[in-house]
């Protein structure tokens, strides 16, 4: 009971909190917008715009662009940032052998991360387009995405959970090849040939939801008409899909795979918490943490998170692109 | 009749398949909020899936397990911090980005383009690229560790969704809008406030969903900026120290984890058609 009056204190702090946060920002831009009005018409039609954008460019140059330049220029310093190692950062990231397993780990992440999510939640969309219980699948399948990848974590934890052969199997998996195939249990995250995929199927199944909502939508806007003349000319189910659903989305298919492979390259959450990298498990996200606190060495953390960045920059462009294409349209 | 039983027939696969996986999806997460409710000795001696050996024998559920990990464990101080660090979180970046998307969209002046262009790119800017630097600086402004900080680092985080987002929206409203507001002499400011909020509505919605679900989900973040204090720890950090610390209490863990997971929950399903909305808008979260 002790604890009370503290969490009372706490919701007050929280409801003041939300009240000076939201009321500063727009009474900032009110003010600002109010002292302009006593300078003449053509300077405030100049300095109004500036009003609007100003706070957005001095938080993005604050927390984005600063500290993107910033790391770059660390990359190049030693462990404390006091003298220039030159590319020593980089030789060591290309070279040391648990950043090599982290590169070959990420890779894998975003081949079978993206090929799983997208592939499968396409199958999904497309199946569950033409069952009167559409919803509730969609939502059942979208549900892991409203839950933390630490929460997630726990549930595929408990899933794999392990126990010595002659004791009863509590996680479900190991009970499967216990009970039903007569196998012995696995130590899934321990067998150095399947834990990386035990990771993995963590992530597909959080983001398989996401790909089958967009793709969903996306069959949604096919037209009937298209569908029917294709099954008028003879197209069998599979040749439907193929010839048609597929090439018809193919550019939503893109974008829905673009956003994996960003999120594969950034792995963090369900390794850290799941492994922490051991036993061959490694990502380039979790070695930056490990290298920024456990080993404190700045400059290797910093050419690490580059290396995040450059694999990034193609997906940037093709993002960017598309934007200015939409602009065009308009 | 015979063509619709053959109908019927041919569908049955797609039944089957679509069931399956359904089924399987859902098995992960059933088997976690059945077993937080089962005993500690239950628990560790079937597995989850014996209770439905006799499903409506209530006496084999309970609440003990929720109870300790409330008031021993600490998991409801971190809800209340969780919520602490999230409403700020959500509406600050809304509120910075709705002004910019207005000028952003309805506004004159030199760069706008380039400028939008610019936070369009640094959507896909790693977070990871910002940790070093930010935290040097948080550390010798005595930021870190602060609801505070946390706050504006999930803002600065969350702006270039929210401005992306927020400028399609606002700039695909009627031109004709706005041009008839200006000749009857609204200022910008009137403008976005009683033109462009209120129709913005529906965009809001969905990306404030889409924020709140992010902060509070997020275990990055937290772990690099409030570190692991009691008193400003988030429900994430909590679990994923849980997880060390308890291993194989999975009674207790299977509990914490579905504290931390109720409020989504109960926003996802209450809002869903907002969410979806949200992420057909713009899938491009940084």
């Amino acid at each position: 009971m002790e604890a009370l009056p503290a969490s009372i204190s706490q919701i007050l702090n929280t409801l003041l909190a939300v009240l000076v946060g939201v009321g500063g920002v727009i009474s900032l831009y009110v003010a600002l917008d109010f002292l302009i009005r006593f300078l003449p018409k053509n300077v405030q039609q100049r300095i109004r715009p500036w009003i609007f954008v100003g706070p957005l460019l001095l938080i993005l140059a604050f927390y984005l662009v600063y500290p993107t330049l910033n790391t770059i220029f660390l990359s190049f310093l030693d462990k404390r940032s006091e003298s220039f190692v030159g590319l020593k950062n980089y030789f060591f990231a290309v070279t040391n052998p648990a950043m090599l397993t982290a590169f070959r780990n990420n890779l894998l992440w975003l081949v079978l991360l993206t090929t799983f999510s997208v592939g499968l939640g396409l199958v999904i969309a497309v199946l569950a387009n033409r069952v009167r219980y559409e919803t509730v699948v969609k939502s059942l399948i979208f549900l892991p995405l409203a839950i933390s990848f630490v929460g997630a974590s726990v549930i595929w934890r408990f899933v794999y959970a392990y126990k010595p052969a002659d004791v009863s199997q509590i996680g479900l998996l190991n009970s499967i090849l216990v009970n039903f195939l007569g196998l012995e249990p696995i130590g899934w995250f321990v067998e150095k040939a399947l834990n990386n995929f035990a990771l993995i199927a963590v992530g597909v199944w959080l983001q398989t939801g996401f790909c089958m909502v967009v793709l969903s939508a996306a069959i949604k806007s096919i037209s009937g008409e298209v569908i029917e003349a294709a099954r008028v000319d003879g197209a069998n189910e599979w040749q439907l899909f193929w010839r048609i659903i597929v090439p018809m989305i193919s550019s939503t298919i893109a974008v829905v795979a673009t956003t994996v492979v960003i999120n594969s390259l950034k792995a963090f959450d369900i390794v850290f918490v799941l492994t922490n990298g051991n036993r061959g498990t490694e990502v380039l996200a979790n070695r930056m943490y490990k290298e920024m606190f456990q080993f404190r060495d700045f400059g290797r953390a910093s050419a690490v998170a580059v290396i995040l960045l450059v694999a990034i920059i193609p997906v940037m462009a093709v993002n960017i692109r598309r934007f200015q294409e939409q602009e065009a349209v308009r | 009749m015979s063509d619709r039983l053959r109908n019927a027939l041919s569908c049955t696969p797609v039944h089957l398949a679509i069931i399956g996986i359904t089924f399987i999806w859902t098995l992960p997460s059933v088997g976690l909020l059945i077993s937080s409710l089962r005993s500690k000795s239950d628990v560790f001696g079937t597995g989850w899936w014996s209770v439905f050996q006799h499903p409506f024998d209530f006496t084999q559920y309970q609440l003990d397990n929720y109870i300790h990990v409330l008031s021993m464990e600490g998991m409801g101080r971190a809800f209340l911090n969780s919520l602490t660090i999230t409403i700020p979180s959500t509406v600050i970046p809304i509120a910075v980005a709705a002004f910019a998307a207005y000028a952003f969209a309805w506004m004159e002046f030199p760069g706008r383009q380039v400028l939008f262009v610019v936070v369009v790119g640094l959507l896909v800017v790693p977070l990871q690229m910002t940790l070093i630097p930010l935290l040097r600086v948080y550390n010798r402004l005595g930021l870190s560790g602060t609801f505070l900080g946390i706050w504006l680092a999930h803002t600065g985080y969350g702006l270039p969704f929210a401005v992306y987002m927020l400028r399609n929206f606002i700039g695909s409203l009627p031109r004709d809008l706005f041009e008839s507001a200006y000749l009857d002499g609204a200022s910008h400011l009137t403008a976005f406030i009683r033109l462009a909020l209120p129709l913005s509505v529906p965009a809001i919605a969905s990306l404030a969903i889409f924020q709140f679900l992010w902060v509070w989900n997020d275990l990055l973040v937290a772990l690099i900026y409030l570190g692991g204090t009691e008193q400003v720890a988030p429900l994430t950090l909590k679990l994923s120290a849980m997880v060390q610390s308890l291993g194989q209490d999975w009674h207790l863990l299977t509990a914490a984890a579905f504290i931390s997971m109720a409020l989504p929950l109960i926003v996802f399903f209450s809002l869903q058609r907002y969410f979806v909305q949200g992420i057909l808008a713009g899938s491009v979260k940084g």
